[in-house]
């Protein structure tokens, strides 16, 4: 009886000492990766390729997603608002609402989705292709040569994609607000404009850069560890995924909590 | 000459080495035969620190391996790997001149690309091949890469992982042929596992059978066929009976 009753219990703790332990294997990783872009030597080619595959890639992706969200987001507040007749806090709730919290996090859910899980693979694949093994003897550090770059591309690349997915996200909010909502033009830039604070901004793209650090730890964290074969790259292709997302998630509210908690 | 003595490795309950112990003199070459998983693979890579043994000791001319600069260290050598582990992200003269474009034995680029496609030319691929990548060419051909990039820095030791499975007999011959050239040519020191018989007549001056987790039996190859050890006679005969267990 007791048996049954503590079987499932014992589950979740070995789950959740499983996660704890990959979290923090996950975080000296990062600062072993942080020591390696940090110190020579450096491989300007590979991060210029991994800012392009990072960055310029994910345009559409991020773009598409902020684009819809902005537009749900002011239908959204437009009727929720209309419950106490706030109906015109849509472009700044709009605004704030994009930049400080879904930019930066669906930005980073999309890169997650689409670049956690391209690197793992691919460094996974080089694992068990014995490719890591080769740069070795060749000379060459792993975290060198295929971490720092990557870790470094995208910790700077995601910034600029939720800066760029913010304007498209507000510029979606604009769409629906004056095209089925009946708002004037100039009063919604205007309302957009005077609510929105530096601050806001900036948080977001804090919120981006430590995204984008969390997205390509993990990926290379797992594809480095990817088990043997196919399968085991596989596995580190989800794995990578599913860590990136969740700890998106729990640094967001991390870092909210810091940024904006009084 | 490489020194190993004692080296233990398990990988979980699976204990692969169980206390290897041999030496390989300087500018010979050491043919490493036994059955497939029997932890030929992990050997090599124990030497070259890329699996850390779980105890016993490597030197290299006397010098520990585990203590050793590793850059230095890995300076010396050039690894052929059993898949030839080529960069799929890079074109051929690259993989071949990866060493020549970083790091200490960085030169200008023309120059690493002439060597490459030197060393190209010497494991019988035209310059033309250089370009290509590694995707675009066919199991042989990709053996060779392996080989051009093993051999690109002229490294005293260098490593083959079964450099002929794989290949078609004659494909296999000119491989055979080439290591031993560029071994006698280089003077360098050689390790190559291989099951192929034919290639270890070719390539080697002394056999090492790794079977158990242990050196079974090593010996200059002149010795090979007469010797009465039973885990040899059944291995290069080939035979189904004996003391080695068919079913593994
Ligand atoms: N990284 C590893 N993790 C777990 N087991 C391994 C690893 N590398 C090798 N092994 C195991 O060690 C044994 C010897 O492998 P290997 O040296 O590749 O054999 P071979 O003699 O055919 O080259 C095999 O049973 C293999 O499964
Ligand atoms: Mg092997």
């Amino acid at each position: 009886m007791t048996t049954l009753l503590l079987a499932p219990l014992r589950g979740i703790g070995r789950t959740t000492l499983g996660a704890l332990a990959a979290i923090g294997r996950i975080a000296l990783f990062g600062g072993s990766a942080i020591s390696h872009i940090l110190r020579p030597p450096f491989y300007p080619k590979e991060f210029l390729q991994a800012l392009v595959h990072i960055g310029y890639f994910s345009l559409p992706v991020v773009g598409m997603t902020a684009l819809f969200t902005g537009g749900a987001l002011a239908l959204q507040i437009y009727s929720g608002g209309a419950r106490f007749s706030a109906e015109t806090v849509v472009p700044s709730i709009v605004a704030i609402g994009m930049v400080r919290e879904l930019g930066p996090v669906l930005g980073g859910l999309m890169v997650a989705a689409r670049v956690a899980s391209s690197i793992a693979a691919e460094i996974g694949t080089m694992k068990v292709t014995e490719q890591i093994d080769a740069l070795v003897t060749l000379s060459t550090h792993p975290m060198k040569y295929l971490t720092a770059p990557r870790v470094l591309a995208a910790t700077l690349a995601v910034p600029a994609l939720v800066a760029v997915g913010d304007s498209i996200g507000i510029f979606g909010g604009y769409l629906v607000g004056v095209n089925r909502l009946g708002f004037n033009p100039a009063t919604y830039l205007k309302n957009t404009r005077d609510f929105l604070e530096t601050w806001d901004i900036v948080s977001g793209l804090w919120k981006g850069a430590a995204f984008g650090f969390i997205v390509a730890v993990t990926g290379c964290y797992y594809g480095m560890n990817s088990g043997r074969g196919a399968q085991g790259v596989g596995r580190a292709t989800k794995a990578a995924v599913v860590a990136a997302s969740v700890l998106i998630l729990a640094t967001n509210y991390i870092l909210t909590e810091l940024f904006f908690s009084a | 000459m490489i020194t190993l003595s004692g080296i233990h490795k398990s990988f979980g309950p699976n204990q692969v080495l169980r206390g290897v112990d041999l030496v390989v003199p300087t500018g010979q070459s050491m043919v490493i035969i036994g059955g497939s998983g029997t932890g030929k693979s992990v050997l090599l890579k124990c030497i070259l620190g890329l699996v850390q043994p779980d105890a016993g000791s490597i030197s290299i001319d006397g010098e520990d391996a585990t203590t050793a600069a590793r850059d230095v260290f890995l300076a010396r050598f050039g690894m052929l790997f059993q898949g030839g582990a080529l960069f799929d992200s890079l074109p051929v003269w690259q993989n071949v001149a990866f060493r020549l474009l970083r790091g200490s034995l960085k030169r200008p680029r023309a120059e690493a690309r002439e060597i490459a496609i030197e060393k190209l030319r010497r494991v019988g691929l035209k310059p033309e091949t250089a370009d290509l990548y590694p995707a675009e060419l066919s199991g042989g051909m990709q053996k060779r890469v392996g080989l051009a990039r093993a051999i690109a820095a002229e490294p005293e030791i260098i490593f083959f992982d079964e450099p002929t499975t794989g290949l078609d007999p004659i494909m296999a011959g000119v491989i055979n042929e080439l290591i031993r050239e560029i071994v006698t040519e280089m003077g360098a020191t050689a390790m190559a596992i291989t099951h192929d018989m034919s290639s270890v007549r070719a390539i080697a001056d002394r056999v090492a059978m790794l079977h158990g987790g242990v050196i079974q039996w090593t010996g200059p190859i002149s010795e090979m066929d007469a010797t009465p050890d039973p885990y040899v006679q059944q291995f290069i005969h080939g035979r189904a009976e004996g003391p080695i267990e068919a079913v593994r």
